[in-house]
């Protein structure tokens, strides 16, 4: 190779069922341990047995987001290997076993591998196929077994002796196979990186340890792909954490107990995805007119309907933006990628909390599941702000209180029940100051103004969005949420060219005053989104008055390969 | 604990007043449940401060501006769910839900079973008129076969609902049935629910002179009889089950038909061995373990 190798894609495929998922992120931690930047992404279908499954990871120094082509493909069945033949680079090359896979291309290196022989010769059972193809993986990129051998003994550390030991002789069957039979290099090789302190894991994952840094108390969620690992995340860590986890009947009743939650004062918290949400949409309405604050994450997949249960889109943008009947403030939070779910959720809460409204993390399933390697979370650097609450000494020195009082920021204290003198009605009817049903005109007005205000006030006090490279280009790509990553790495790869990229993380309220002088100094606008109506860009439009030149969409479950919007930006800036 | 400046000691109805007068027609039996719920808080030395009412939409939850307590006034059918929220954030709180038969037993239907099937410890009251008053006179899923409204002219046609024996079924450790028009005896009822460890459910007979009339309360009162005067013991839930199939167009049924004590939600959470989940500090908080299995 002459050119440096800046990143290596290696991808898993086999059967569903067979334990893809469990070696990819193996692997990955495997690359994740050994100083590597690690991105990965998987494919599967709304199935448990018999469908296809692959898993994809890219590693390198710095990386923002998986990359396409791939240059190393474990096939465990035929399939892997006809679907995926086209996605492979030129110099690619292939893990297989002879007696299952036969590569009709002459174009790959090949490595045949017997999985089933010596899964057999260790005693092991058919998933261990998965661990013989790991120890293959290490040999052809050229690294030592000894991190995968590590990382079994822990994995399989209350597992007993037999099973341990046949795991270790699986990987290191596969590793010996290649370093014995293939002398030749392959053409990607990994190399010793300095260990960082780092860690690797999901969107989802990032999102559950933000709540529970933030000192979430109640988290409720109904089972849904993409946030069904946030669910199980939370059972798992919240219960060390003094979280309470419930799983209810429904979503509506997931959103319904956590607004009783918030009422009573404790940080509450539900998960789900479009379908889920549609369920919630009475009761935002709910916690919007009674002044509840609530975190709902909503990981976003294809709709409508079930639509493409187990990919990834960005269409709900609209929808959560306008969700419920009437009037009311809400704030929509999308993380770019596995950092900004930790920190950004933690975020939301005091949102939230200050602004006594609904706030969304606003995810997908590319970047809920997708494992990436980040620098370690720093705790300090979230703080806890929890808004007005007013206290029994308050209110007695007061001498009365009113749970929505007018005032000039729209903010009134709330008063959990238990304290003294605080008791109000927290009112779905419209309400007076104290919270008593009204119909009169002016309170009307009066309360309908007070929450609207709210969303004034937040407004200044939500970060602006990240520009990414030159202060001035030809031509400014903007975006927001999870295609941060694809488009991170596309730019990195376009040094030189005249690009830049303005992402939001914060997409309601929007915009603030900054943002609409850069969109509108911008010499051309081309947004990226991941849906087929451009919502984002509708939303510039409605709010900052310019039409974006250029729309890049894409809305067939997968997310932005780097390389796609490269080829759009290419097109763009020659067509100019 | 601070005194209450604004309470009597000892608490008396007027404690509970907010001012606002009760919009209910002449003649209502939610007057009744009115000075039920507030003698029995009274009875239970339960200032307004400690206790949360949470209402569903109807004639039932515009109650939501006639007692003073922490009150929330939810959406149609969900209550239930509001109130088990606010149970999970601070168990120290005695929480009553209350709601309507439209409101409970059609749109909240699922909630309603799901949380019997919990336990959480709350009390749940509905105001059972068998039929929609507060949007003017429809069938609802207690209405007798055969009752005549705006949307079945020709008389309803399903099966009517048995609240009480669908509480049966699903596990229920409290069920019991009130009248609106023997205020001490629901009084008493709605006391037992509070104090039960576990989920109480209390079907309230409640007349509607307006759209209901032939559901008068003598028509009621020609049919009622107490469970606790004929040795009924309320420790079976296979005679729970048959006493609430007596059709209420003979036999009305009063008081305590089932009840046990089993583990609540709050136990499967041991929060009863912490302090409030809403009381928790939030300064001490170490993610750093968790950080482990991503290392």
């Amino acid at each position: 190779m002459q050119t440096e190798i800046k990143t290596i894609t290696i991808k898993i495929g086999g059967e569903a069922g067979f334990g893809i998922k469990v070696a990819g992120a193996t692997l990955g931690k495997v690359f994740s341990r050994l100083g590597y930047d690690v991105f990965d992404y998987t494919e599967y279908p709304s199935l448990i047995r018999g469908g296809h499954n692959t898993f994809e990871i890219t590693i390198g120094e710095k990386v923002s987001h998986h990359v396409r082509p791939v240059n190393l493909l474990v096939a465990l069945n035929q399939q892997t290997f006809n679907d995926h033949l086209r996605e492979l680079s030129d110099d690619a090359g292939v893990i297989f076993d002879p007696v299952k896979v036969t590569p009709n291309s002459k174009n790959l290196r090949q490595f045949g591998v017997p999985f089933t022989q010596i899964t057999k010769e260790v005693g092991g059972s058919d998933l261990m196929k998965n661990t013989v193809a790991l120890g293959a993986v290490l040999a052809v990129l050229g690294g030592n077994v000894e991190g995968l051998l590590d990382l079994i003994r822990s994995t399989f550390a209350k597992k007993s002796e037999s099973i341990i030991g046949s795991n270790i002789n699986a990987a290191r069957g596969g590793y010996d196979f290649i370093k014995n039979n293939y002398k030749e290099p392959f053409a990607y090789q990994i190399s010793l990186k300095p260990a960082r302190d780092h860690l690797y894991l999901t969107g989802n994952e990032a999102v559950g340890l933000g709540a529970i840094a933030a000192g979430c108390g109640l988290y409720v969620a109904y089972p849904m792909t993409p946030s069904s690992s946030l669910l199980e995340f939370m059972v798992k860590a919240g219960s060390k954490s003094s979280v309470v986890v419930r799983q209810p009947e429904d979503e509506i009743s997931a959103l319904n107990l956590a607004i009783g939650g918030g009422f009573a004062g404790v940080r509450a918290m539900v998960g789900t995805s479009g379908g889920g949400f549609s369920l919630m949409v009475e009761a935002l309405g709910l916690a919007g007119i009674t002044e509840t604050p609530v975190v709902i994450f909503e990981g976003q997949r294809p709709g409508p309907a079930t639509g493409l249960p187990t990919w990834s889109e960005q269409g709900d943008l609209r929808f959560l933006l306008h969700a419920a009947q009437g009037e009311f403030p809400r704030m929509i939070i999308a993380p770019g990628d596995v950092e900004e779910c930790f920190y950004h959720t933690a975020e939301a809460f005091n949102f939230a909390e200050k602004y006594q409204m609904p706030v969304f993390i606003l995810s997908d399933k590319n970047l809920a599941e997708g494992g990436r390697t980040v620098s370690t979370f720093d705790q300090k650097k979230i703080k806890i702000e929890r808004g007005e609450i007013a206290t029994d000494e308050q209110i007695a020195s007061a001498g009365k209180y009113l749970r929505y009082k007018i005032t000039d920021s729209g903010i009134s204290s709330r008063a959990f029940p238990g304290t003294i003198g605080g008791e109000h009605d927290a009112n779905s009817d419209e309400h007076d100051e104290a919270g008593y049903s009204t119909e009169d005109a002016h309170m009307r007005t009066q309360q309908m103004d007070k929450r609207l205000r709210k969303l004034d006030a937040a407004l200044k006090e939500v970060p602006e969005p990240v520009l990414y490279g030159p202060a001035n280009a030809s031509l400014t790509l903007v975006s927001w949420g999870s295609t941060k990553g694809p488009i991170l790495q596309a730019i990195e790869e376009m040094k030189g060219m005249s690009v830049n990229f303005l992402h939001f993380i914060y997409v309601w309220p929007f915009p603030t005053p900054k943002t609409k002088e850069i969109l509108l100094k911008a010499k051309k606008l081309m947004v990226v989104e991941n849906n087929a109506t451009g919502q984002f860009d509708s939303l510039i439009k409605e709010k900052v008055g310019r039409v974006p030149e250029v729309r890049c969409l894409k809305y067939d479950g997968r997310p932005f390969w780097p390389h796609e919007i490269i080829k759009e930006v290419r097109q763009v800036l020659e067509n100019k | 604990m601070p005194y209450h400046p604004e309470l009597t000691n000892p608490l008396k109805v007027e404690d509970f007043n907010t001012g606002v007068f009760p919009t209910w027609c002449p003649g209502c039996g939610d007057f009744g449940i009115w000075a039920a719920l507030k003698n029995a808080l009274v009875k239970l030395n339960l200032p307004p401060h400690k206790v949360v009412l949470v209402f569903g939409i109807g004639c039932s939850g515009n109650f939501n501006n006639f007692v003073k307590a922490y009150v929330f006034h939810g959406l149609h059918g969900r209550a239930l769910p509001v109130g088990a929220g606010v149970k999970l954030a601070n168990h120290e709180l005695d929480v009553i839900v209350i709601g309507g038969d439209g409101d409970g037993y059609a749109e909240g239907l699922n909630h309603f079973i799901q949380t019997i099937r919990s336990n959480v410890n709350l009390t749940y009251i509905v105001h059972d008129n068998h039929v929609y008053s507060l949007t003017t006179g429809q069938a609802s899923p207690t209405s007798p076969t055969g009752f005549k409204s705006k949307t079945t002219p020709t008389g309803a046609f399903e099966y009517p609902f048995n609240p009480l024996a669908m509480a049966v079924s699903a596990g229920g450790s409290f069920i019991a049935r009130g009248f609106a028009g023997d205020i001490p005896h629901l009084a008493d009822l709605i006391v037992a629910g509070v104090r039960h460890k576990g989920f109480s459910f209390i079907d309230v007979m409640q007349p509607c002179p307006t759209f209901n009339p032939e559901l008068s309360y003598d028509w009621y009162r020609k049919r009622i009889y107490k469970l606790e005067t004929e040795g009924y013991a309320p420790d079976n839930r296979f005679k729970a089950w048959e006493k609430a199939q007596e059709p209420i167009s003979e036999k009305i049924a009063l008081g305590v038909f089932y009840q046990e004590e089993r583990p609540t939600l709050e136990d499967y959470y041991s929060l009863p061995q912490r302090k409030p989940q809403a009381q928790r500090s939030l300064d001490k908080i170490d993610i750093n373990p968790l950080f482990e299995p991503y290392k």
